[in-house]
């Protein structure tokens, strides 16, 4: 189990981790959703003491990090798999992970089967490695003590879609063994297939959370006409609140927080003539995630 | 079906604590870290290597009434003083410029635990091949003088040995010193060469004009009391000056280095 309660980072003025609190359960894998500078790799990197906090905490399994005897037994972690010394070979890194522990060193093979590094390529030194081998390497890692939490930092980055669906299958096994898996990603799709919860996190602060299925259901209903300023004003006065929505790439769409049967009804008096209805599923999601990286950006260009 | 799943559910019950990683297992980690990339090995591979070719070029050239064991000590020390402090700096600096300390402190959250474990790694180094480089003069001293057919000189005692030895460790906790302080590689080995070939040039000019510095020198020039060490029999007063200087170039930087290792952000 991973517990972050209030967790905090500031940088001067800037505040990159703002009041983060949430919880990742075993059994469960916890998708951590954010654009790129969300503070997703900062929050991380406090839960293991690579950054200390400026207020709040994080504990895994009851524990502060620190406090963890032998860390790698209890908690496998993966935050960049490029952060590696480029001269060593990828079995060395491991072995040097595999002493650090004090594992047996059949461990270091072991892992080496299960991330499919043939011999030949864990012989190779890791400046020679592609990125979706650097991530099986950091996996291996991570995997090493059989720990029972798992913290990956955009694992899925650089694997080919076949890589990404053995991670996927690797990491669903590894939850429903009992396992806590919190793993962030900066695409929507990617962790939707694989969590069971997500925490969203915009700007240093968490925008949603809960379960996938929750945060899908809360989505309300799309729909498109090519009149959308009469639906709009029919939505209106039926009280029904509704918001623009660019899931369908144009203007011509609306999310309205009320069942589908409801809009048709309202449309249907309004005498409009609708082209689409359906359930928005993960259009809400998708939208809000939309809004957090177009804020980002403007952003980053007023800076 | 049914076994398979409760083999299952029974692996994640929970687990007695793990035994804390003792400070041996991550010496002799940090040890290995030394030996297994490319650059790592033939750093300290050149070490032998130096010593080799030193005490050749001393046989080669050196003139029959220099044969002594101090002109073979001499001639390897030099290579190995410029050697191992940048062995030390790597050691320290590889963690950020490789940025394998992601790994390496995540693994031991302890920083002061790895910085102590390389600080161990570091000095053992330093003193291996130190005896072993002196250990190659030596046979160079016993197949030259043969070779000449000139007796074999034994003109450097061991306390001065142990001197010698004592100079190359504390330049390599002045690289391990460094490495902590800036954690870059390029940047900590500039500041290796501007720490002991830089200032001591402008201490020495500075000697030469002013009287009050060269009274001084000795208690604030710490290359100029280093090198007492290597130019025969130590006084009281220049441990003295060892000590004093030490403390100001090196025990005070070390802690401030240690601290900024231990409060920095791993990234």
């Amino acid at each position: 189990m991973i517990k972050v309660e209030s967790l905090t980072k500031t940088y001067g003025a800037f505040t990159a981790v703002d009041d983060v609190t949430f919880t990742a359960l075993p059994g469960r894998v916890t998708g951590f959703l954010g654009p790129n500078g969300a503070g997703k790799s900062t929050s991380m990197r406090i839960m293991v003491g690579l950054t200390p906090a400026s207020s709040g905490f994080a504990e895994v399994s009851g524990r502060r990090f620190a406090d963890l005897p032998n860390p790698g037994l209890e908690v496998g972690v993966l935050l960049d798999a490029s952060a590696q010394h480029a001269g060593r070979t990828g079995r060395e890194i491991l072995t040097v992970a595999q002493q650090t522990m004090g594992l047996p060193s059949s461990r270091v093979d072991e892992m080496l089967d299960l991330v499919s590094l043939s011999p030949t390529e864990s012989g190779r030194r890791v400046r020679n490695y592609s990125l979706g081998m650097r991530q099986r390497l950091g996996i291996a890692t991570a995997l090493l003590g059989d720990p029972e939490v798992l913290i990956l930092d955009e694992p899925a980055n650089g694997l080919d879609p076949a890589g990404i669906r053995w991670m996927r299958d690797l990491l669903r096994g590894y939850a429903d063994q009992g396992g806590t898996v919190l793993l962030s990603s900066h695409l929507l799709h990617e962790i939707e297939v694989i969590a069971d919860d997500l925490v969203v996190i915009g700007q240093g602060k968490i925008v949603a959370q809960g379960t996938k299925a929750e945060l899908l259901r809360s989505a309300g209903t799309l729909v498109r006409t090519p009149n959308v300023q009469e639906l709009a004003n029919a939505l209106t006065a039926s009280g029904v609140s509704f918001a623009p929505s660019h899931a369908t790439g144009s203007a011509d769409a609306l999310r309205v927080d009320a069942e589908a049967e409801l809009v048709g009804k309202v449309a249907h008096l309004a005498g409009v003539p609708l082209v689409e209805l359906r359930a928005a599923e993960g259009a809400g999601l998708e939208e809000m995630f939309l809004e957090l990286t177009a804020d980002t950006q403007r952003d980053g260009a007023a800076a | 079906m049914t076994t398979i799943a409760l083999e299952q559910e029974t692996r994640r019950v929970p687990r007695p604590a793990p035994a804390p990683i003792p400070l041996s297992r991550i010496a002799s980690v940090e040890l290995r870290k030394s030996f297994n990339t490319r650059s790592g090995f033939w750093l300290l591979a050149s070490v032998g290597i130096a010593a080799v070719i030193a005490t050749g070029a001393v046989l080669l050239f050196a003139p029959n009434d220099q044969l002594t064991y101090d002109t073979f000590g001499a001639a390897i020390g030099i290579p190995l003083s410029i050697i191992l402090p940048v062995v030390a700096i790597l050691s320290v600096t590889s963690e950020w410029s490789q940025r394998s300390g992601l790994t390496t402190f995540t693994l031991v959250p302890h920083r002061s635990r790895i910085v102590l474990a390389k600080g161990i790694v570091a000095v053992g180094t330093g003193v291996v091949s130190m005896v072993s480089a002196l250990a190659i003069g030596a046979l160079g001293n016993i197949v030259g003088s043969a070779i000449a057919g000139v007796p074999t000189v034994w003109d450097d005692g061991p306390a001065f040995l142990a001197d010698v030895v004592l100079f190359n460790v504390l330049g390599m906790l002045v690289g391990f010193m460094l490495g902590l302080l800036i954690r870059n590689s390029a940047g900590a080995i500039v500041a290796y060469f501007v720490y002991s070939f830089v200032l001591p040039t402008l201490a020495m000019l500075l000697a030469d004009s002013q009287q009050w510095f060269r009274d001084l020198q000795p208690w604030v020039d710490v290359t100029y009391a280093q090198s007492a060490l290597v130019n025969g029999t130590m006084t009281g007063e220049q441990w003295a000056n060892l000590g004093v200087t030490h403390l100001i170039w090196l025990v005070i930087p070390l802690i401030v280095g240690v601290r900024l290792v231990l409060r920095s952000e791993v990234k």
